[in-house]
């Protein structure tokens, strides 16, 4: 885990830059705890039946979305994969609309008419969640493409997942990336699986990914993703790199779902050790843990986030389940934009 | 009127637009440095520059895309693709991105694109690269579906199709890149979604669109001579389709034939035809004649590749046969 830079001067602004970090440190906590919870309170909604269609849970991988959503600016575009729940409340999507949407209620971010794997908020720049696996990487170079010719100052980070590297639109576009030196940041969440596929399986060249950015002359590195400020950290040099040299950037992230690909997933492809070694790592024991041994905030700090956490959830809910259905007369709405 | 030919009346267009709105930009593979596979965009790296006229590398999937990701975020980016065929290796970014967006977003993205492509057959080009893939994406709702017969049509059309704030795909029948036609001097658009009467008759309705235009032309003078007046109607757009147009002009004539130049499985005629059998079977005196490209992949020999494609004859010979019945 990195450490907390403690600067115990007398003077005031460096006192007050502590508690600046100090308050994010707990953001990040607030955050990763609030996707945990909104991911369970999914689950536990598709039992129900409230929610339908495929679904598809962050819980693991919180650190990776967490650490480096913090990282941007409001002109950045985000563009991710299917499981974008995480994603989408990182970048500070509502809660009550992104809940709505599972349900597939008018009041969704999307009408209800896009649903777990396509959440959308245009004007957070969240373009979605994709659901054909790499079908966002040239989605990704087209809104980089647009910053870079508005002269915007703006970049695109493109999570995607060790699956969709086996695409070809994954090659594509980190070759254009790097030959229109385009602003863009490449996440690679590499949680080991494809759906059900072990990377051992299915991936030429070992479990590590990064590497091969060097093919298309893209600078990467790896981080560990289960440690929010690793994550956090590595962002913030990656993002600085892009800004500066308006050049792309390769991050790995190297995560794990605790849970099946969806809620029909029986795991038969794995064991369940591999499960248990790795949720030895869990951001939200690890990283609460490290806050309060580093002294950042004591346990009725951290009950009093989760408390707030869990209501905001549970609210989140109740909106969801008494908004209303669309209506039928709303089916041919949104399809052309009337010019 | 000054006549030009299609290729010039296209680039007329893409100047134009070029011209006034800073947004637009062309994307496609030897658009810039070559000239363009068919010279639509030849000149225009030397008079817009890079930044604006990208020469891409051979990734349709991802060119396409691309675009469709800069008209997310404001562009109003062009696309060419040397061949509609070359739509296959695109086709998830055109139907699950370009087409879906709006949709699956609720109406918070809009994607102000034009995918310019050269279609059909007739070249010699053989089966990857002759084949009528608007018929395809004209059934993706989303999607706006052009393809002009005439350099008139092709720049008002083309005009309507950069202004939308909607994806289009503009296909250019290859065979008509070298064809002439009066281009009126004064601006004009063409209302996407228009069919248009090219010559008005009586005794039966021609339909078709992009090359099946001249076929139908040719047979409508076979016909003259034996005094079957035959009024033509260019379907222009596949979606959506004027179905008022092509309506009007059978309760004139009460007979229709419907020609593709694709193959005529799946043809878009198949479409239009059954939806003016439901509506205006009241008026139509005989049977809906279909006439396509016959349902094999597409040879590369001259004489095999022409016994493929639909003629005049066969067409005055089907009428002769189903309707008049001699």
């Amino acid at each position: 885990m990195a450490t907390l830079k403690q600067e115990k001067n007398n003077k005031n602004i460096k006192l007050s830059k502590v508690d600046d970090e100090k308050k994010e440190m707990l953001e990040l906590y607030k955050q990763m705890f609030l996707i945990r919870q909104f991911e369970l309170a999914c689950g536990e909604n598709y039992s129900k039946g409230n929610i339908r269609g495929f679904l598809h849970l962050y819980i693991g991988q919180e650190a990776t979305g967490v650490g480096s959503i913090s990282c941007l600016n409001d002109e950045d575009y985000i563009v991710t994969h299917y499981r974008d729940h995480g994603h989408a409340l990182a970048r500070g999507l509502d809660v009550n609309r992104s809940m709505a949407e599972l349900f597939g209620k008018s009041s969704g971010l999307s009408k209800g008419k896009g649903g777990s794997m396509h959440l959308f908020d245009s004007g957070k720049k969240f373009m979605g969640g994709h659901a054909i696996v790499g079908g966002q990487f040239p989605l990704a170079t087209g809104l980089a493409l647009a910053c870079q010719y508005k002269k915007t100052g703006g970049l695109v980070v493109c999570f995607f997942g060790d699956g969709s590297t086996n695409q070809g639109t994954y090659h594509e576009a980190l070759n254009l990336a790097s030959v229109w030196k385009l602003p863009i940041l490449f996440i690679l969440e590499n949680n080991k699986y494809g759906m059900g596929s072990s990377i051992d399986r299915v991936r030429a060249g070992g479990e590590d990914f990064y590497t091969g950015a060097n093919t298309y002359d893209i600078p990467a590195a790896q981080v560990d993703g289960m440690d929010v400020l690793a994550v956090k950290e590595a962002t913030k040099i990656a993002v600085d790199k892009v800004r500066q040299n308006g050049e792309p950037f390769y991050l790995e992230c190297k995560t794990f779902r605790f849970v099946g690909h969806s809620l029909a997933d029986g795991q038969k492809y794995r064991n369940t050790d591999e499960i248990k070694e790795w949720e030895k790592k869990d951001p939200l024991i690890k990283f609460p843990e490290w806050i309060l041994s580093a002294g950042i905030a004591n346990k009725i700090d951290l009950e009093k986030i989760q408390e707030e956490v869990n209501h905001k959830v549970e609210e989140a809910v109740n909106f969801a389940e008494t908004s209303l259905e669309p209506k039928i007369s709303e089916l041919y709405d949104d399809i052309y934009k009337l010019d | 009127m000054p006549e030009i030919v299609m290729r010039e009346a296209i680039k007329m267009g893409l100047n134009e637009a070029l011209e006034n709105d800073p947004n637009v930009l062309i994307l496609g593979e030897d658009i810039g440095a070559y000239g363009g596979a068919y010279a639509v965009t030849d000149g225009f790296l030397e008079k817009f520059g890079a930044e604006r006229i990208k020469d891409t590398p051979i990734s349709e999937a991802t060119f396409i895309g691309t675009g469709i990701g800069a008209a997310s975020a404001g562009l109003r980016p062009i696309i060419e693709l040397m061949s509609i065929s070359f739509s296959l290796v695109g086709f998830d970014q055109i139907v699950n991105m370009a087409a879906n967006l709006r949709y699956m977003s609720g109406g918070q993205i809009d994607v102000p694109m034009v995918i310019r492509a050269p279609t059909g057959a007739g070249v010699q080009l053989a089966a990857t690269h002759s084949q009528s893939f608007e018929t395809w994406l004209a059934e993706v709702p989303g999607l706006y579906c052009v393809c002009p017969s005439n350099p008139k049509d092709a720049l008002g059309l083309l005009r309507t199709s950069i202004k939308t704030n909607n994806p289009v795909i503009f296909a250019e029948p290859a065979l008509l890149y070298g064809i002439k036609g009066e281009v009126p001097e004064e601006y004009y658009e063409i209302p996407l979604g228009s069919a248009s009467v090219s010559k008005e008759g009586e005794d039966i309705t021609l339909l078709s669109y992009g090359a099946g235009m001249g076929v139908i032309n040719e047979a409508s003078k076979i016909l003259s001579e034996r005094n079957i007046s035959a009024e033509l109607i260019d379907l222009r757009s596949l979606n959506p389709i004027d179905y008022k147009t092509i309506g009007k002009s059978i309760k004139k004539t009460n007979h229709l034939l419907a020609l593709d130049t694709s193959r005529k499985n799946g043809g878009i005629m198949g479409e239009v035809v059954s939806n003016i059998q439901e509506d205006f079977n009241d008026w139509l005196d005989g049977p809906i004649i279909r006439v396509g490209a016959k349902d094999v992949p597409w040879p590369y020999n001259k004489n095999l590749e022409r016994a493929v494609y639909p003629s005049a004859e066969n067409i005055v010979t089907t009428i002769l046969k189903k309707l008049i019945k001699v």
